[in-house]
């Protein structure tokens, strides 16, 4: 059976792994390769590198410091980050990421979803989204790599979602913004809703505090993967003991 | 050289280079037929969509060279369902190597394309299954797949069963990428490093 994948998401920024609350407060927690390795050997499905400020500052994630993660590492691995052209992104799946993902470029030009599907294949291509909820409903923001540059893009989440996959996207990272980082459980509600409309494999994002978040977004929401940053970063859970909890509660889990 | 990876020109071949240097094996990365033809081992990796990669395949003047191997060769993901006759992916001709057509996967009430770490069942006596079990995990990411047939070592379930591994000879073929399969994916790779043809 096909395993539920649990994902560290890795913030780069000038090649270092930080994280923030919020995407606000950046602080150091190590080095890329030392954390690609570590997550691994602890049972990773999986790694997300997002370089967090490339869109914002107006280039592409690194492609050297994909090629030491490559030669050392032998689980899959997807890279984010002002990937704004074919080109661009042939640079890095080069240098051995297996899958790269787009979120603001694809919202500034939507076509670039098709023409990247086109040139590799859509099983190599994420659309992440960064999503908002208020009280009218869930809304798609982009630059969320700084704050200040964060901006509103008018798009409802589930439109731009089924837009995204019929323009042939092979997965969909959903960050629901609002539970980023304060740990008090992944958006279920916006996650089930996503999980209705979408064809292709569903990664959930933001909110994981504590192992039974990551039951209740498997069996509830029923999305194939989720990630998550602070709680794996800070050591509050350790992926063994989270897999092999959720095994005992009858997930099916690559141990 | 010993071990040679063919420039498929797709977007995976370091990946797949940097696995068997995991291994202590050198690599070479080329297109140049005579370094194929006489390299110990052949791998023949590949992403992306069959069309195309038979198209570069084509260009680079190596479908010839491909169909008169002796020695081990092992494809890898596309690069396996290439070995086949037919893909249904683009309505495109494979290498012919094996009997039998590259089918859209089946996927019942699941995502497509399947994508993650997968368990290998019915596995069949083989040089690369050595230190390998049922159940054992490996990573996939595709949307086209071989049916069951008799060329297959090892099967899996998404949807509808299908060749997670086959053979022909000296002919090799993961659906899954090894290389990125974590232990099970290096065990295999190290068979394929030992097998003789």
């Amino acid at each position: 059976m096909l395993a539920r994948r649990i994902i560290p998401c890795l913030d780069v920024r000038d090649g270092k792994v930080v994280k923030g609350v919020q995407f606000r407060n950046h602080e150091i927690v190590g080095d890329i390769v030392e954390l690609a390795l570590r997550y691994r050997q602890a049972g990773a499905d999986e790694l997300v590198f997002y370089d967090i400020t490339a869109s914002v500052d107006g280039r592409a994630v690194q492609s050297h410091w994909i090629r030491k993660v490559s030669e050392v590492l032998d689980i899959p691995f997807c890279v984010a980050g002002g990937i704004t052209s074919v080109e661009l992104a042939r640079e890095r799946l080069e240098a051995g990421a297996d899958k790269i993902s787009i979120n603001t470029p694809a919202l500034q030009r939507p076509e670039l979803i098709n023409e990247l599907v086109a040139a590799f294949g859509r099983q190599c291509i994420v659309v992440g989204i960064d999503s908002f909820v208020d009280d009218a409903g869930f809304w798609v923001k982009s630059h969320t790599g700084a704050p200040a540059q964060t901006r509103e893009t008018g798009r409802t989440t589930l439109d731009w979602l089924v837009e995204a996959t019929k323009r042939g996207a092979g997965e969909i990272v959903l960050n629901c913004m609002n539970q980023d980082g304060v740990k008090n459980g992944y958006d279920l509600p916006q996650l089930i809703a996503a999980r209705k409309v979408c064809p292709v494999p569903l990664i959930a994002s933001g909110g994981a505090g504590e192992i039974s978040h990551f039951e209740q977004v498997f069996k509830q929401a029923n999305v194939d993967g989720a990630l998550a940053a602070s709680v794996f970063h800070k050591k509050t859970i350790a992926i063994p003991a989270l897999k092999s909890r959720l095994k005992a509660t009858g997930i099916e889990v690559r141990l | 050289m010993s071990v040679v990876i063919v420039d498929t020109g797709c977007a995976n071949l370091a990946s797949v280079g940097f696995a068997i240097e995991r291994l202590g094996s050198s690599n070479l990365i080329t297109r140049d037929v005579e370094v194929i033809r006489s390299a110990e081992r052949v791998l023949l990796p590949g992403v992306g969509a069959a069309p195309s990669a038979m198209q570069n395949l084509r260009e680079f003047g190596l479908i010839d060279c491909l169909q008169e191997l002796t020695q081990p060769v092992l494809g890898i993901c596309l690069g396996m369902q290439i070995l086949f006759m037919r893909s249904e992916e683009g309505a495109c001709g494979g290498l012919g190597l094996i009997k039998g057509n590259v089918t859209q996967l089946e996927t019942a009430q699941f995502p497509s394309p399947h994508m993650g770490w997968n368990t290998l069942h019915d596995l069949a006596d083989d040089p690369l299954l050595h230190g390998i079990n049922d159940g054992d995990y490996s990573y996939f990411v595709h949307s086209y797949a071989v049916p069951v047939n008799q060329y297959t070592l090892a099967k899996t379930n998404y949807g509808t069963p299908f060749s997670a591994m086959v053979r022909k000879e000296n002919i090799w073929g993961c659906q899954f990428h090894p290389e990125r399969s974590g232990q099970i994916g290096a065990q295999i790779l190290a068979n394929f490093l030992q097998v003789r043809s």
